[in-house]
């Protein structure tokens, strides 16, 4: 069953780990500038929420692009570049309403591709903020979060009645 | 490669720039952070200055390892002369700074001179220049933070800040970063105020380029295991460093009113499950698996809404047990001041501790309270010296902003026996006495007292004696009340610290409080990975005898010696009122203190009065620079 990179950003310590694991596998280098997943931080209010491609359904890169560059690996679910056909006009830059689609320091169009189905930023997450699940689980994670979120609320509710 | 990555020497009264590749072969005798910092400070200060005066140096420095992604690698280590003890002034610092001046394309900075009017060093992408911070001056050090973001118009900026008590020229005023990331130590705060420089403020995007890329990551989701894995780390991850009360306030390892009693009566409220009711997350610095940091809102009370990170254990003591405070509340309200205004919490919580001991044994005049009701447990009070020091308000205010000694010349000679200082700087809240490895840590650390130079934390499991002859490499007592060997683990413990600390990773991610967390083997192929240096653990080990011994020889020349490698009276004369019956009635015995002392300096091969012999600074390759 297909997988998918699934993100709980109440888990995020905001240690940048996978900003780093990112670059030094793709790039080979250390320089979260050019990391496919970005930690966005509101620091005063301690939110940590990481960014990255969500290989949509549907993807909006691939909608919009005019070379038909865009395709998915159906092995590993990632929506990936065909360098090939890619003239680099950055419309599905512009387009992605997730800034998953970059543009690296050689002026080439990069994305998370899910480091061929072993992501690495989730191998290296400790805190478990980023997974790599199955749809089921995610489903079933999801309303297991809600499901506790009421049951706390029934218990406030029960001892203050 | 890491090595192109610079040092800039920054003159804030010319306002002159100048940078300079940082040479190999420094780099092989120091590493970088700490250990360069302290080559430097060496080197280029003069005997007997003012640490004040516009000829100290600031030596800001990322450390060898340095954003890889593990072991928390984004330290960044401060240094000075200090204007708190006039010996090395040194911190450390965590969170994000020392990675992005990496990224920024530098590794060191030496600041010189003093501004004329209040400004910033601003660095980004290779370039340095200093900018006018008149409106940050009199902001505190989240709002500075803030400001210098909004006004690149960048959030990604990370800045050291002072705050009020630095500006104010608090002898312990801190550098901030951050939430609450703090180096904490010996006022380097106060010579940022000193020389008119509110903040260094950095952004990058230059590459950093490591030898071995693939092995450095396989390596370094090694290391977050090897670290992760052990007890300690997992507890940390939860319950952050306030996880030791649990332990010190059940033995009576710990103190409270001052140095009265070792273990707090009705303290459940200080417990670290206590914070879950505060919690809304943990929060680690960079490359950090562990994340020890509490992530708290407070939303009730006169100083509500708060939003903080941490408490440290640290504050526990502070504003917990040392002033008889029962309430996490108050923890987290001193932490949030302490943390505003850029003051260290350990040294202004054991200032706040002495006046009230003296207070209550008549050693104050009514004049000198200042008005203050200055009875154990009145937080108020507490919050209220925290301001007053920092803002140097009233009388009392500004004596204790001064630090421990000053204090004592002006308060009284009887005043000195209750000071818990070493060197002029205050002890954590533990109690060493008996522990007898742990108090030759703090009499000998380089800095003043302090937990952080060498202390063998690990001493106190009574681990079997065949495991720390291994880790140590000579037989010693597995007894944490015990002599034996004791000098040796903290010699040992002490190399290890000040390799930790110019390599620049997290010291509870090696052989702090965890056994089997990396040490100089682990590092040893960390340095290959990044830098493609071949450095072997007995050479690390001299590393770290070369760094602590160009810090002796710096004491040496301000004319620090044997006398001064000392504890308080009280250890020797007063023994523990409490705790377990291992614990309780302990004292330090003075001749074997002695002794314990004398067998430090020979390992260190220094002479029977703490200095250094010419055969020891040859072999180390360091000068005997005596001006
Ligand atoms: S590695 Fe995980 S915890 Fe760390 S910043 Fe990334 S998502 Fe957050
Ligand atoms: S790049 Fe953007 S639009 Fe394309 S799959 Fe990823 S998130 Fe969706
Ligand atoms: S263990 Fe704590 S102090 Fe160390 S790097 Fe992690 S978050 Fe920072």
């Amino acid at each position: 069953m297909q997988k998918f990179l699934f993100i709980n950003p109440e888990n995020c310590s905001g240690c940048r780990i996978c900003e780093t694991v990112c670059s030094l596998h793709h790039e080979k280098v250390c320089n979260p500038t050019y990391a496919r997943i970005q930690v966005i931080k509101w620091e005063s209010s301690g939110l940590y929420i990481p960014i990255v491609c969500q290989q949509c359904e549907d993807p909006i890169c691939e909608t919009v692009c005019p070379m038909g560059a865009v395709f998915k690996d159906e092995t590993t679910g990632a929506i990936l570049i065909d360098y090939d056909l890619c003239v680099g006009c950055k419309l599905c830059v512009t387009h992605c309403p997730f800034g998953g689609v970059m543009i690296s320091k050689n002026g080439k169009i990069t994305k998370c591709d899910l480091c061929d189905g072993d992501p690495l930023c989730v191998k290296n997450c400790e805190p478990k903020a980023l997974q790599f699940i199955e749809g089921t689980a995610i489903n079933f994670h999801k309303r297991r979060v809600a499901a506790q979120r009421f049951s706390e609320l029934m218990q406030k509710l029960l001892t203050a009645t | 490669m890491v090595w192109n990555r610079k040092i800039a020497y920054i003159n804030l009264t010319t306002g002159k720039v100048k940078t300079k590749e940082i040479s190999k072969s420094l780099r092989k005798q120091f590493l970088g952070g700490r250990g360069l910092n302290m080559y430097h400070l060496y080197h280029n200060l003069k005997a007997g200055i003012d640490p004040l005066g516009p000829e100290n140096l600031l030596l800001i420095g990322s450390g060898l390892l340095t954003g890889i992604p593990a072991l928390g690698a984004g330290r960044c280590d401060i240094a000075a002369k200090s204007p708190l003890t006039g010996a090395v002034g040194d911190s450390n610092i965590g969170g994000f700074f020392a990675p992005e001046l990496r990224f920024a394309g530098f590794d060191h900075l030496m600041i010189t001179g003093k501004a004329e009017k209040p400004s910033y060093v601003w660095i980004n992408d290779g370039e340095v220049s200093i900018h006018d911070a008149t409106h940050l001056w009199g902001k505190d050090t989240f709002e500075t933070q803030d400001q210098i973001r909004s006004d690149h118009n960048d959030e990604q900026i990370k800045s050291l800040v002072i705050g009020k008590a630095g500006e104010n020229l608090v002898r312990y005023a801190n550098v901030r970063t951050g939430m609450k990331n703090a180096a904490g130590r010996t006022g380097m705060g106060c010579v940022m105020g000193s020389k008119n420089l509110k903040a260094v403020a950095t952004r990058g995007t230059m590459d950093v380029e490591f030898a071995y890329p693939d092995k450095l990551l396989d390596y370094c989701s090694e290391m977050n295991n090897q670290i992760t894995s052990s007890r300690w780390a997992r507890a940390q991850s939860k319950w952050g460093t306030l996880i030791i009360y649990s332990n010190t306030n059940t033995t009576g390892l710990i103190r409270t009113r001052n140095f009265q009693l070792n273990l707090l009566e009705d303290g459940e409220n200080l417990e670290p499950e206590v914070m879950d009711e505060y919690t809304i997350g943990m929060s680690g610095c960079y490359g950090c698996s562990v994340h020890c940091r509490h992530r708290y809102v407070l939303k009730e009370g006169p100083y509500a809404p708060i939003f903080g990170e941490g408490p440290e254990y640290t504050s526990l003591g502070a504003f917990g047990t040392m002033v008889d405070c029962k309430k996490m509340e108050t923890i987290l309200i001193g932490n949030h001041l302490v943390n505003k205004y850029g003051i260290d919490t350990l040294e202004v919580g054991g200032i706040i501790a002495w006046i009230m001991e003296l207070n209550e044994k008549g050693l104050l005049s009514e004049k000198m309270t200042d008005g203050l009701n200055l009875e154990w447990g009145n937080e108020e009070v507490v919050f209220e010296l925290i301001k007053r020091i920092s803002m140097r308000e009233g009388d009392l205010g500004n004596i204790l902003a001064d630090g421990f000694l000053p204090a004592i010349a002006k308060i009284g000679k009887e005043s000195e026996y209750y000071a818990m200082q070493i060197k002029g700087m205050s002890n954590l809240h533990s109690d060493e006495r008996p522990t007898p490895s742990l108090a030759l840590g703090i009499a000998t650390s380089t800095r003043g007292a302090d937990h952080l130079r060498s202390r063998p934390a690990i001493d106190l499991y009574g681990l079997p004696e065949e495991l720390l002859e291994e880790i140590y490499g000579a037989p010693m007592s597995s007894d944490y009340t015990s002599y034996k060997g004791k000098s040796r683990m903290v010699w040992w413990q002490e190399l290890l610290y000040a390799v930790t600390d110019s390599i620049g990773i997290c010291k509870f991610q090696t052989v702090f409080c965890a056994v089997n967390a990396p040490k100089f083997e682990e590092f040893s192929k960390l340095i290959e990975y990044t830098s493609a240096l071949k450095i072997s653990k007995p050479e690390l080990m001299e590393i770290g005898e070369r760094i602590v011994t160009t810090e002796r020889m710096f004491n040496n020349r301000e004319g620090f010696s044997r006398k001064d490698d000392k504890l308080p009276e009280r250890f020797f004369k007063e023994p523990t009122p409490l705790g377990l019956p291992i614990i309780k009635g302990k004292k330090i015995e003075k001749e074997k203190f002695n002794s314990l002392i004398d067998e430090y300096y020979s390992l260190h091969k220094w002479d029977n009065n703490g200095v250094p012999s010419e055969e020891t600074l040859q072999r180390l390759g360091i000068e005997n620079k005596q001006s």
